[in-house]
């Protein structure tokens, strides 16, 4: 992001940036910054303040009166994740004995995700392999992985297995904000999802599957976040 | 992430932004947003960007990368995208306006060498920008 700003910069656009990662802003000299030590994914810090981000805001256009670049401000709280905390999601009893338990489990969400689908405008993260119908399937393909299956066997390529896992983790992620009566901390819904679901350890299970049969480290590690491995 | 390389640099270029209250802002975020409906893969390697409607709240978040909180973004679009926030700050006339077209690139960029986004991609941009009168560019990341 640091280039992109001076890039804009340089062509006439005066430019702040908010960072996430302090070394990035410093390594590329980029014209001003308001460094947060705020969660990666929430760099206005929390969801829903509507003061807390508005003075961020405030704390990073102040800058631009600055012409003694480069610029690079600390803001003076720290957010910290709560990967170690687990959200408190409902999860939906078995159904349809006829589907695999963790299919069963994802369609039991459905709902939910659908709800905080519209109460988002439509905004999501599920869609970059497959839409919402279609997380079932990626489920039983992650749970063919796990039992040894190749990516042939499944017809996804590296970048399609890394994007799929997201895939379903979102839909989660999205189903499991609507079973919240409140946000929860960064992470916590993630490790939700990776410790409480079924479908979570099967992803799991399908990032070591691949790593025992050898394929390349880029492939499997990514399958999740760095926090789960 | 801080160990990412990135090309060195030995000045920094400055622009003067007018006075915030007459200051035209527009949002870029390299957090791989994308209009509803294009769910193509978007690949670490593609330093392309995309427009953004600053009407539009149906966006897809489609960063490659698994390494960030995904639910912030999910309850609360501005924690990433704060466009809400700054027309609230156009309104109460902190700010002159905000852009009626955002951009989003995709960060984390694999070219250690960024050649694309600086010679191509970059300047393109700021042209999307400017053809609009923005004046001054928020960045924020994921």
């Amino acid at each position: 992001m640091g280039v992109l700003s001076r890039v804009l910069e340089a062509a006439g656009l005066a430019t702040v940036g908010l960072s996430l990662v302090r070394r990035q802003a410093e390594n590329t000299k980029a014209p001003r910054f308001l460094n947060v030590e705020f969660p990666l994914g929430r760099p206005l810090g929390r969801p829903d303040d509507v003061a807390f981000q508005t003075d961020v805001l405030r704390r990073a256009l102040a800058l631009l009166e600055r012409t003694d670049v480069p610029v690079l401000v600390d803001h003076p709280e720290v957010i910290e994740d709560e990967t170690g905390v687990v959200a408190s999601c409902a999860l939906p009893p078995r159904h349809d004995p006829n589907l695999h338990p963790a299919v069963d489990e994802a369609q039991g969400l459905r709902a939910a995700y659908n709800r905080q689908l519209e109460a988002s405008g439509g905004r999501t993260a599920v869609g970059r392999v497959a839409g919402p119908d279609g997380i079932g399937g990626l489920i039983l393909k992650f749970a063919a992985i796990a039992d040894g299956a190749s990516l042939d066997d499944v017809d996804l390529d590296a970048s399609g297995v890394r994007a799929a896992g997201q895939d379903v983790r979102a839909y989660y992620e999205e189903a499991g904000l609507a079973l919240s009566d409140h946000v929860p901390a960064a992470r916590q819904i993630e490790t939700w999802f990776y410790t409480q679901t079924r479908t979570g350890p099967i992803i799991r299970a399908a990032s070591a599957a691949l790593a025992d049969a050898g394929v390349d480290r880029s492939t499997w590690y990514y399958m999740l976040p760095g926090t789960q491995a | 992430m801080g160990d990412l390389p990135t090309p060195e640099f030995s000045d920094t270029p400055v622009t003067v932004a007018p006075p915030l209250a007459e200051a035209k802002v527009a949002i870029v975020t390299t957090a791989g947003l994308r209009p509803a409906g294009e769910i193509e893969l978007w690949q670490p390697t593609d330093a392309s960007f995309t427009v953004l409607p600053a009407d539009a709240r149906d966006l897809q978040l489609s960063h490659f990368s698994p390494n960030f909180d995904r639910s912030g973004f999910a309850a609360d679009i501005n924690v990433v995208y704060p466009v809400d926030r700054l027309q609230a700050m156009a309104d109460a006339g902190e700010i002159g306006s905000v852009a009626d077209r955002n951009l989003s690139f995709m960060g984390a960029q694999f070219d250690a060498t960024f050649t694309t986004i600086l010679l191509d991609t970059g300047p393109a941009a700021a042209q999307v920008l400017l053809d609009q009168g923005v004046d001054v560019v928020l960045l924020t990341p994921i």
